[in-house]
């Protein structure tokens, strides 16, 4: 792994669970029950559902802080088996909720951990620290401060940083945002997606929040009490044929709408132009179905005209249209 | 040193050299007296106080420590290294200086262990609760970002426990300081040496000198333990700061 962090091309690697299956001693159920699964190189994969259901401790299985029973899990090939425990840690970028920055080391130190860990020369590492609080937008000025001088979203952005900084192929979050305020957890979530766009890892996120997994997963794997993985598929297919009664009732009655959610109407077909639409609500490409059906059901209209960036209409989406798209697919 | 029992009025004390009106009368303090023993009696006595509890401490860390971090991994040795220590703790230093004199003698040796022993406790207590003190959030992180047990240790529990552990040995430095004084009893010089002449010819300035020294030297180390720590945590001041 050491190899992997000192080569700053190193981009994604395949996550392969088979078989995978832990036990607490002391307690008769499994915590993770035959686990098998592929996390493609580059992908988000969120593991969702409720607490107890394994979600974490099959996370935890990946960088050894958790020693898997029985199965094997493989990175880019190799079992995680075959590699010193630290060694493999520090190809793996790990965050957590409670963040756990020390409170001793200054922000560029917290950041250099790893970097220094894996031998870079001062240079090296001093220029990473810049690019990195750059990337996760904090400011150079913040690089001489101390943990407890930043707010709840600035230090997970430094968890993040930290997580990021020997640029790891793999990346494991343990419900990062989890406790950050409603406005800061959206900018996060938001700059967590621009950013993944850039430096493209295999990503294993986990959460409990179903909405959070939608809208960050490029697929889902949903957990049952006892580490059953109750289906894993992308968010729209979860959606649109929900396994069983479990997945359908975990994600919720709503789940046409947040299957609206996850589309804009610049992606779907609209229907030309036409003169009935006039005093019908305006909406861009890049308002999202839920919100378009929302702004018609309010303004109590039965189409939306949708304009492009120039205002120009583009088309018309109807009630009706909405209906059939959820129904179609 | 001559011996004297001295009870009331002016006492003839032939081995201190010029006696002054303020020192035949025994006046509360003559400083004179100081002047004329601090290189034959004073310093001495204060150089050798210094070494006993400098050796006491730093033995006693050594053991604390260790102890300490054995015991922050493994429970199960917490209360027994706690009940030995405080074992120690409750003897009483006359009775643990005699019951070791067969053993190891009329030495520092004997001071040292009896003083080892009464850090023990204020040290392994405070070293293992700085230990406590480190966020677990923090130790999951380092051991997610594949640093090794002793860069944990080294790096982060230590600095980390660093308050709890400087509030430790200031107890034991000032506790040592006291108890290094009875050194004198089993014959080995400290600052006791003088108090103890003192005490049987009743000098008054002897005394005070020799406990002046001893206080002083307590509020020293201390303070400059002190001063040690704000030097080591940058943060600390930051935080306050902030």
């Amino acid at each position: 792994m050491a190899e992997d962090g000192r080569r700053r091309t190193a981009t994604a690697a395949e996550i392969v669970f088979r078989d995978v299956t832990k036990r607490y001693p002391g307690r008769p159920a499994a915590a993770v029950q035959r686990l098998s699964l592929v996390v493609p190189a580059g992908d988000i994969c969120v593991l969702v559902g409720p607490s107890g259901a394994g979600k974490t401790t099959a996370m935890k299985l990946v960088n050894r802080l958790i020693d898997l029973d029985e199965g094997d899990i493989t990175i880019d090939g190799r079992s995680i088996r075959s590699l010193d425990a630290t060694e493999l840690r520090r190809g793996i970028g790990y965050v957590i909720q409670q963040i756990g920055l020390f409170p001793h080391m200054s922000v560029a130190d917290n950041v250099a951990v790893v970097p220094r860990l894996l031998g870079w020369d001062k240079r090296r590492v001093r220029e990473r620290v810049h690019e990195l609080l750059e990337l996760v937008g904090l400011d150079r000025a913040d690089a001489g401060r101390y943990p407890a001088q930043l707010s709840g979203g600035q230090r997970q952005r430094v968890g993040l940083a930290r997580a990021l900084a020997a640029d790891p192929p793999v990346m494991l979050m343990d419900e990062p945002f989890g406790a950050l305020d409603p406005i800061t957890r959206e900018r996060l979530q938001d700059e967590f997606l621009r950013l993944h766009e850039i430096e493209r890892k295999t990503v294993i996120f986990v959460t409990h929040d179903i909405d959070e997994a939608i809208k960050l997963g490029d697929r889902i794997a949903i957990f049952r009490e006892g580490g059953v993985l109750a289906q894993y598929d992308t968010p729209d297919a979860v959606l649109a044929r929900p396994a069983d009664e479990f997945v359908a009732r975990f994600v919720g009655a709503d789940r046409g709408l947040k299957r609206l959610a996850l589309r804009k109407l610049g992606e779907i077909e609209l229907e030309a132009p036409n003169g009935l639409a006039a005093g019908a609500p305006v909406a861009g490409l890049h308002t999202t179905l839920r919100d378009a059906l929302s702004l018609m059901l309010s303004e109590g209209a039965e189409q939306l005209v949708v304009v492009d960036e120039r205002g120009e209409a583009a088309g018309v989406l109807s009630v009706g249209q909405v209906g059939r798209l959820l129904a179609g697919s | 040193m001559s011996v004297h029992s001295a009870a009331g009025g002016p006492v003839h004390i032939p081995s201190f050299g010029r006696a002054s009106a303020c020192i035949t009368n025994n006046d509360l303090f003559c400083p004179e007296w100081v002047r004329d023993n601090w290189g034959s009696v004073l310093q001495p006595a204060l150089v050798e106080h210094v070494k006993l509890t400098a050796i006491a401490v730093a033995i006693g860390f050594a053991i604390a420590f260790a102890a300490a971090v054995a015991a922050r991994r493994h429970r199960i040795l917490e209360t027994p290294i706690g009940l030995v220590s405080a074992f120690l703790y409750t003897i009483p230093s006359l009775a643990l200086f005699q019951l070791l004199v067969p053993v190891t003698g009329l030495s520092v040796t004997t001071v040292e262990i009896a003083l080892v022993g009464y850090t023990l406790l204020v040290l392994f207590r405070n070293i293992l609760a700085g230990f406590r003190s480190v966020p677990e959030e923090v130790l999951e992180a380092a051991r997610g970002l594949g640093l090794r047990g002793r860069d944990i240790l080294w790096r982060i529990e230590l600095p980390l426990a660093l308050p709890s552990i400087v509030a430790g040995l200031r107890i034991a430095v000032v506790t040592t300081v006291s108890l290094a004084t009875l050194a004198a009893f089993i014959g080995q010089r400290s600052l006791g040496t003088p108090m103890f002449v003192a005490l049987r010819d009743y000098f008054k300035t002897e005394i005070i000198a020799a406990g002046g020294l001893a206080v002083a030297l307590a509020l020293g180390a201390d303070a400059l333990l002190v001063v040690a720590q704000r030097l080591l945590q940058p943060w600390a001041r930051a935080r306050a700061a902030a």
